[in-house]
């Protein structure tokens, strides 16, 4: 186990250097000038000198990269060069829990709505419940939530006013739920079929039958014995699944109007503030990386049959 | 090699898939066909006629300047097909050659490659696809292919790699091997269509994602901005919901069926194919 973990954490640490590499290339080659585009043609010189100089685009490429890789490792991720004393991790920390909080509260509805109907499923295959969930599965992979954001807002907040209109001053959970169902429906769609694929491949072990043939209740049978067995690899699933929720929070935000990184990004872009862009897309790929190293190590964890040697 | 791939693999095509394959081809002629059958010129605007409903003359209603919002739907399956075929394109002959290279002869080669995919893999959805067209300044068609395509490729590579391990073992490649041929020709010959499966059936799935990727990227407005996607309609559609919700509805509708057909036809191809094990186990 330690083995593998120290290998792990040795292959991420490969992963994060390219990355950061991979981030800063990316961004150098970039045609046009990023202090006009900051301050616009019209900048006046001196203006213009001293944002060159915060940017350090001064210096050789070597020695930003070098003093980039600094940033990184502080946590700063550099300063804002057109609001002073302001660092990007400044900007970040601000929007992260919004996102954060988004991300949570549609893995709930995910698990709400997963649960119950991946269990039924699989505990009666090819009945009506379990084709009605592959449908409803299908369709939550299908329907791009930057289409069933706006018919939720329709249907609830315009013709039914019965939740709040986006950017409203209503905060708090009425002006989550939109979201999060929203951006919740595929992630609850893929761990319904990932549910019912495993409660069917658990549910036809014998220590199943043996629970049965001691007399269990069939309620303990399937959540304390089969459930609880099946649950692995939707760990896994939903370890994987928390870089798309990441992703999918970049639309829903800008769907709600809802602050947040995926907001934070777009602003970046569109202002075509390198600092910003560069700051959201590193702690993206940070957090993703770091999410998929953790959900590893559980796995293992938590099923003894896993053995990394 | 088509006949290689389906020989003895008889399980039925399903009336799902099947529905999947018509809505495909569906999609594929209307692409071909748009200028031909749209009602308007796609440069076509009314300003006396702004953000109509639904009638008779514009059977979708118009947008905001006034132009036809069927026309503009047809032409968005165009740029769907063209991102959806040559991403995938790009993305599997990348992967597959690389990730034939990576499997079949293993070592340092093996392993540049496979930290490569991995660092682009760390790189959730559509994120690393946002930067690079960040960096591109002008979103065009072109850019969001390419963009799409950077990042794509590594998913084939691992899955291709994973299918030559297992494969390289077996006696028809030592067989080969014994017969004094050279390496290209073992790998691109005799062991390539022997795991084209997996490949066909990821690539089929990876349309879908493709078409769905080019359509988030215009909701964000950084997908093409020389032509008409569904994404872009449905994004100018968004901000003008309360108003018109129909332009936002259609184009939602046109993505959605896209996608849930090439899926069908996707999970049928599966099914077909046996593929189910060696796709799940590189997810």
């Amino acid at each position: 186990m330690l083995r593998f973990l120290i290998r792990r954490l040795f292959t991420s640490l490969i992963v994060i250097f390219g990355v950061v590499t991979l981030v800063f290339g990316a961004l150098r080659l970039a045609p046009g000038d990023p202090v006009e585009s900051i301050l616009g043609e019209e900048a006046l010189e001196v203006d213009k000198a001293q944002m060159r100089e915060c940017l350090r685009l001064d210096k050789s490429v070597p020695e930003q990269y070098a003093l980039f890789w600094g940033d990184v490792a502080s946590g700063t991720f550099g300063e804002l060069c057109n609001e002073r004393g302001v660092t990007v991790s400044d900007k970040l920390k601000a929007n992260l829990p919004s996102t954060i909080e988004l991300a949570l509260a549609s893995m709930l509805v995910a698990l709400l709505i997963a649960f119950p109907l991946g269990i039924a499923a699989s505990l009666k295959p090819y009945s009506w419940i379990d084709n009605t969930s592959a449908v409803v599965a299908l369709l939550g992979i299908s329907i791009p939530n930057f289409w069933l954001g706006p018919m939720l807002l329709i249907l609830f907040s315009l013709t039914l006013k019965a939740l709040p209109n986006p950017g409203s001053s209503v905060t708090g959970l009425t002006a989550l739920i939109l979201p999060a169902i929203t951006l919740g429906s595929a992630l609850s769609a893929k761990l319904t079929r990932m549910l019912r694929s495993s409660m069917l491949e658990v549910l036809n072990q014998d220590f199943v039958r043996t629970a049965r043939a001691k007399g269990l209740r069939e309620r303990t049978v399937i959540l304390k014995h089969a459930l609880r067995n099946a649950l692995m690899p939707v760990t896994t699933v939903l370890g994987m699944q928390l870089g798309a929720l990441l992703t999918g929070a970049l639309i829903v935000e800008k769907v709600f109007a809802r602050a947040g990184l995926g907001m934070l990004l777009l602003d970046g872009i569109e202002q075509r503030n390198y600092l910003i862009v560069q700051g959201c897309v590193l702690l993206i790929a940070f957090i993703y990386v770091f999410v998929n190293v953790i959900t590893d190590i559980v796995y293992g964890l938590i099923d003894p049959r896993i053995r990394y040697d | 090699m088509i006949v290689n791939l389906f020989k003895g693999r008889t399980r039925a095509f399903g009336p799902l898939a099947r529905l999947g394959a018509v809505v495909t081809l569906g999609v594929i002629l209307v692409a071909l066909l748009a200028p031909y059958i749209a009602p308007y010129d796609l440069n076509f605007v009314d300003i006396t006629r702004q953000l109509e409903p639904p009638s008779s003359t514009h059977w979708l209603g118009t947008d905001e300047n006034g132009g036809d919002v069927f026309t503009h739907m047809l032409h968005g399956a165009r740029v769907a097909v063209l991102v959806g075929l040559s991403t995938v394109g790009i993305c599997s002959t990348v992967g597959i050659i690389l990730g034939s290279i990576s499997g079949y002869f293993g070592g340092w080669v093996d392993e540049i490659i496979m930290r490569v995919t991995e660092i682009l893999m760390a790189f959730p959805g559509i994120l690393l696809a946002i930067l690079l067209i960040f960096i591109t300044q002008e979103p065009s068609l072109l850019a969001v292919i390419g963009a799409l395509s950077v990042s794509g490729w590594a998913g084939y590579a691992r899955l291709v790699r994973g299918q030559i391990l297992s494969e390289r073992e077996r006696d028809y490649v030592e067989a080969g091997k014994a017969m004094g041929y050279p390496s290209r020709r073992i790998l691109f010959v005799h062991i390539l269509p022997n795991i084209m499966a997996p490949v066909i059936v990821q690539a089929t799935f990876g349309v879908a994602g493709a078409i769905l990727a080019e359509a988030s990227l215009s909701f964000l407005g950084l997908g093409p901005q020389d032509t008409s996607s569904w994404g872009s309609l449905l994004d100018q559609g968004a901000s003008y919901f309360l108003l018109t919700p129909y332009l936002a509805i259609f184009p939602g509708i046109a993505i959605m069926l896209t996608v849930l057909g090439i899926n069908f036809l996707g999970d049928g191809l599966r099914d077909m194919l046996d593929t189910r094990r060696s796709i799940e186990a590189e997810h």
